[in-house]
């Protein structure tokens, strides 16, 4: 027996970031623009889409990724809006993100036909999530401010990767100790200048702000012709 | 518990290179803006190498350190704690110059030189 060295130089992530390309490639031959929506679990997600869903001229679709359970795309379902439910377990080893091969299996369900924006909610999760390109155009999560002001520096590769940032549960702000120039300045440090939309699904605010630049970014795919 | 999902990554892409060698050893370069916990790695690499040609292979993993540079005003540096932020002129032009790779850089395969020739 003799051992010999093989030089790799390989990113770790490569195998997924080929499907993921593949999904992307998909989405794109079908005109849809996805957004990758990010949590912890609990930050209203879901509650954010309800308020926001059906969009006007924008026909949207949802992927809705928990471990188990129909719980979220029941919700969405009778918002009238086409959703898909994908879950980790059983199948996927119970994980606790989703990647390129699951939304990769989930393809052949979703209406991409009839769709021009996919929400893909991720799993609940500030941490991988943030390592697994699952095919999205862009990727936007939401924070609510009763995670408390540190969490942008206890997880910047989410928070580093996110276009937007959504702040949430502002309703809540009176009964919490939160700092919230402070949040705001903790997420300027990981991510200088990313754009931000304060809401409170609980009471709608900022919630049409949040429907606009979904819209955009749909209508910016239109407008670029891709 | 990222750490589970980079072990398999990491065993994935190493088996994909070990042809039909037993691999003794995986050599990585983590970057730390990956924000890699190296015990937390090791465990799960023993795990998930199980039963496959990476079982009891040495897990060597090289951290490597963030460096940042501003286009706005040239400086390069190291941070301390997550602030992409020119810590001179503020601006938030700046590039991660190192410290996001996670990437297999090599593997030591040990070569069964007899056996397979008489089952092909």
């Amino acid at each position: 027996m003799h051992r010999t060295k093989v030089r790799i130089v390989e990113d770790a992530l490569d195998a997924n970031n080929t499907i993921a390309r593949a999904n992307r490639e998909d989405f794109d031959r079908h005109g849809v623009t996805v957004v990758n929506l990010m949590s912890a679990p609990g930050a209203g997600k879901t509650s954010l889409l309800e308020r926001a869903l059906p969009l006007d001229n924008v026909r949207v679709g949802v992927l809705e990724g928990d471990v188990q359970g129909s719980y979220d795309s029941d919700r969405i379902a009778s918002l009238h809006v086409p959703v898909t439910q994908l879950n980790t377990d059983p199948g996927f080893g119970g994980e606790c993100h989703l990647d390129a091969n699951m939304v990769r299996s989930a393809l052949p369900s979703l209406p991409l036909e009839e769709i021009d924006l996919l929400v893909i909610e991720n799993v609940g999760n500030l941490v991988c999530p943030a390592e697994f390109r699952v095919g999205e155009d862009v990727r936007a999560m939401v924070c609510s401010v009763t995670e408390g002001e540190d969490k942008p520096l206890k997880y910047p590769l989410m928070f580093r990767s996110a276009e937007l940032v959504v702040i949430n549960k502002l309703d809540l702000l009176p009964h919490l100790d939160i700092d919230l120039d402070r949040l705001l300045c903790n997420l300027d440090a990981v991510n200088p200048g990313v754009e931000r939309i304060m809401t409170s699904a609980r009471t709608g605010e900022g919630v049409d702000e949040l429907r606009s630049w979904l819209s955009e970014r749909a209508a910016s795919r239109a407008a670029a012709g891709v | 518990m990222h750490e589970m999902s980079i072990a398999g990554a990491i065993v994935a892409t190493a088996l994909k290179h070990a042809g039909d060698g037993r691999v003794t050893s995986v050599r990585v370069r983590a970057g730390r803006l990956r924000q890699v916990v190296p015990d937390s790695l090791r465990f799960y690499f023993e795990i998930v190498t199980r039963d496959t040609p990476c079982e009891d292979a040495r897990l060597e993993l090289i951290e490597v350190e963030p460096r940042l540079c501003c286009h706005a005003c040239g400086r390069e540096w190291k941070p301390l704690f997550p602030s992409f932020r020119c810590p001179d002129c503020a601006s938030a032009d700046v590039s991660v110059l190192a410290g996001e790779e996670l990437e297999v850089e090599s593997i030591e395969v040990e070569e069964r030189e007899s056996a397979c020739t008489g089952q092909r």
